[in-house]
């Protein structure tokens, strides 16, 4: 396989507050290769967001990086300065945000968006840049795009709006797009189209995503490869049908085991018993050992079990188990 | 995706400027408000009165020529008894016609409101948005220095100022420099306002998603102030420029009135009112009556309109 386009290494985020230092990222590694769509997942405030930031540059102090590295197409990103890195991350990462609603400036015509974004980053000239909104309207699936390009974002409607910004993250030919979360704030007519826009849109180009998100149903209709989180840990790191169909960590059989199916036909849900620890208060080892029905001692005591790409953060993994 | 069907050839075209103005929900609800429309009509009036001044003005008094002490104490609309002139709203103790200094005195009045407004808001606007998106102790100092201002009366910091401003002038310059202090002095004891209105603003835009996408596409933090917060937190400064214009013309003839404003040579409303007031107890009333009520009038327009701008622009109470 050639280079990873992405390359997370132990990456650790820390808040220090004064009840102590939070980690809501603690030592997660992925890569994501060309044309690959990683599906990052796990319930609210697992780390995925965060995580996702850290590697945009976007961390909002007094969260900041503490450790491990990031590379972005074998270049390290995470230590370089404010200035370089601003120039890379703009070229090369494009973002999909989850609102649609904030994520455009209400008082800037969208084509206008469009060109400030390729200007910025590519050596074209005006008339190019606005030829090419054009075109990346047309191929978001906007109808008339020539006459849209003037708009304003108030005149889309909200699945609409997320198209513009697809084309919008996608303008300057990044070679990673990080979605966080594109459909949640939309209705879920819409959120297979854009989904599968955004998949093939990505394909086309070979450009790799990040996909966050907490609905399985995308995960498993988009990704490739799907990265469990919790607890700002990483549970399980593996192709999507092994991890979907065979979790080998007890969390995501647990999730797996929660999610309506209509074939299973059961009367109730499944439910992972207990809640997700507070940040201020992961217990010492398998941060999942308390809600774990098959923890033992040795999952109480560090050092904790961590994830490897095919190989879930867990002492007694459950192997080759199909969830019923 | 590029089997859209065609647009249709024919669509209609594009509605002028004008158009697009005159159906807005913002023209709408102006024409709906007959307060608003008679207070606009009234300070449009007075804006091109005091700008057309020297035609519309039946004489200029401040030209010692065109005075004749004898003329000094007309009352309105009486001959008077030595010359037998005539003045609609009398003269004062010189002679000077009434309604010509009103007019020249609201040049002055109006210009000192609008550029102390504007450079107050130059000045506000510029540190809340720094205070709102740098945040930490840039903003603190910003912050903590409006409230320090704002602990004593604006009209004192105008007075401070003026005072100072004055000792450092020499004498010959002194009333061409008046006018120019008096608007450093009314901006600068009026920019807090907008500083805190700003900086609210600034600390809700700039958590949007569209935000942290300029940054992503490597924006520098000042075109981002500049291109794409400055212009999402400008309505309600809009609001308080208007309310701020009536304050400052206010502001101004108190200074005036105290005789640390305009100077008799230039006088403005304030100062026609000081010079007025001398005479009210003798039975010369029009003096000190007129540019009174002018003043009034202006700053109660200007201020109702501020209070539509206030209504039109709020989404709350549409």
């Amino acid at each position: 396989m050639a280079d990873p386009v992405l390359s997370i290494r132990d990456l650790t985020v820390e808040i220090p507050t004064r009840h102590g230092i939070l980690r809501p990222v603690d030592r997660v590694s992925y890569d994501i290769a060309q044309g690959e769509i990683l599906g990052v997942v796990g319930e609210s405030g697992a780390g995925k967001s965060m995580a996702g930031n850290a590697v945009i540059g976007l961390l909002t102090p007094p969260a900041h990086i503490a450790g491990g590295e990031i590379r972005l197409n074998g270049q390290r990103i995470d230590t370089l300065g404010p200035r370089a890195l601003r120039r890379l991350r703009g070229k090369d990462i494009g973002m999909v945000f989850q609102d649609p609603l904030t994520s455009l400036n209400p008082l800037i015509r969208i084509g206008d968006q469009l060109t400030e974004t390729m200007l910025t980053h590519l050596d074209i000239s005006r008339k190019e840049a606005e030829a090419r909104a054009i075109a990346a309207l047309d191929e978001v699936g906007i109808p008339g795009a020539a006459r849209r390009i003037d708009s304003y974002p108030h005149e889309f409607s909200g699945g609409m709006r997320q198209r513009v910004v697809i084309a919008l993250a996608l303008c300057a030919e990044p070679s990673l797009v990080i979605a966080d979360e594109p459909t949640t704030a939309l209705d879920v007519s819409v959120q297979a189209q854009i989904i599968a826009l955004l998949k093939r849109l990505c394909r086309e180009r070979g450009t790799a995503v990040m996909l966050i998100t907490h609905d399985m149903g995308v995960i498993a209709e988009t990704a490739d490869r799907v990265a469990v989180m919790y607890a700002g840990r990483l549970a399980e790191l593996g192709p999507v049908r092994d991890v979907l169909t065979k979790p080998q960590h007890p969390y995501t059989h647990g999730l797996m085991a929660s999610t309506p199916l209509a074939s299973r036909g059961q009367a109730r849900l499944h439910q992972i018993p207990g809640a997700m620890p507070r940040l201020d208060a992961v217990p010492d080892g398998c941060a999942f050992h308390p809600r774990c029905p098959a923890a033992q001692a040795r999952c109480t005591a560090s050092p904790r079990p961590v994830a490897q790409d095919g190989a879930a953060a867990c002492w007694f993994p459950r192997i080759k188990q199909e969830v019923s | 995706m590029t089997d859209h069907p065609a647009p249709p050839k024919d669509l209609p075209k594009d509605p002028s400027r004008l158009r697009i103005a005159l159906q807005s929900d913002f023209f709408y609800s102006f024409r709906r408000s007959p307060v608003a429309v008679v207070s606009a009509v009234i300070v449009l009036t007075m804006v091109l009165a005091a700008l057309f001044a020297p035609l519309i003005a039946p004489t200029n008094p401040f030209d010692p020529a065109s005075l004749n002490l004898m003329n000094g104490f007309t009352p309105p609309s009486t001959p008077n008894a030595f010359t037998g002139d005539s003045f609609v709203l009398g003269t004062d103790d010189q002679g000077r016609d009434v309604l010509s200094t009103i007019l020249y005195g609201m040049r002055i009045s109006l210009f000192v409101g609008l550029a102390a407004v504007l450079f107050a808001m130059v000045l506000g606007i510029s540190l809340g948005l720094l205070s709102g998106y740098a945040g930490g102790w840039t903003d603190t100092v910003i912050m903590r220095a409006a409230d320090v201002q704002l602990t004593f009366p604006s009209i004192l910091v105008a007075m401070l100022i003026f005072g100072v401003a004055k000792g450092v002038t020499p004498v010959e310059y002194r009333d061409q420099m008046a006018i120019w202090v008096l608007i450093v002095a009314i901006g600068l004891s009026d920019w807090v306002q907008f500083a805190r209105v700003v900086r609210g603003a600034t600390l809700v835009e700039k958590n949007k998603d569209y935000v942290a996408a300029a940054r992503l596409i490597g924006r520098r933090p000042g075109a981002i102030m500049m291109r794409h917060i400055l212009p999402n937190v400008l309505s309600p400064v809009l609001v308080i420029a208007t309310i701020s214009l009536a304050l400052a013309i206010i502001a101004e003839a108190t200074l005036s009135f105290l005789g640390v404003g305009a100077p008799p040579t230039q006088p403005s409303l304030g100062t026609l009112i000081r010079i007025g007031q001398g005479f009210l107890f003798s039975g010369e009333w029009w003096i000190l009556f007129f540019p009174a009520i002018t003043l009034l009038t202006l700053a109660l327009s200007v201020n109702l309109l501020g209070d539509w701008l206030r209504d039109a622009l709020n989404p709350r109470l549409r």
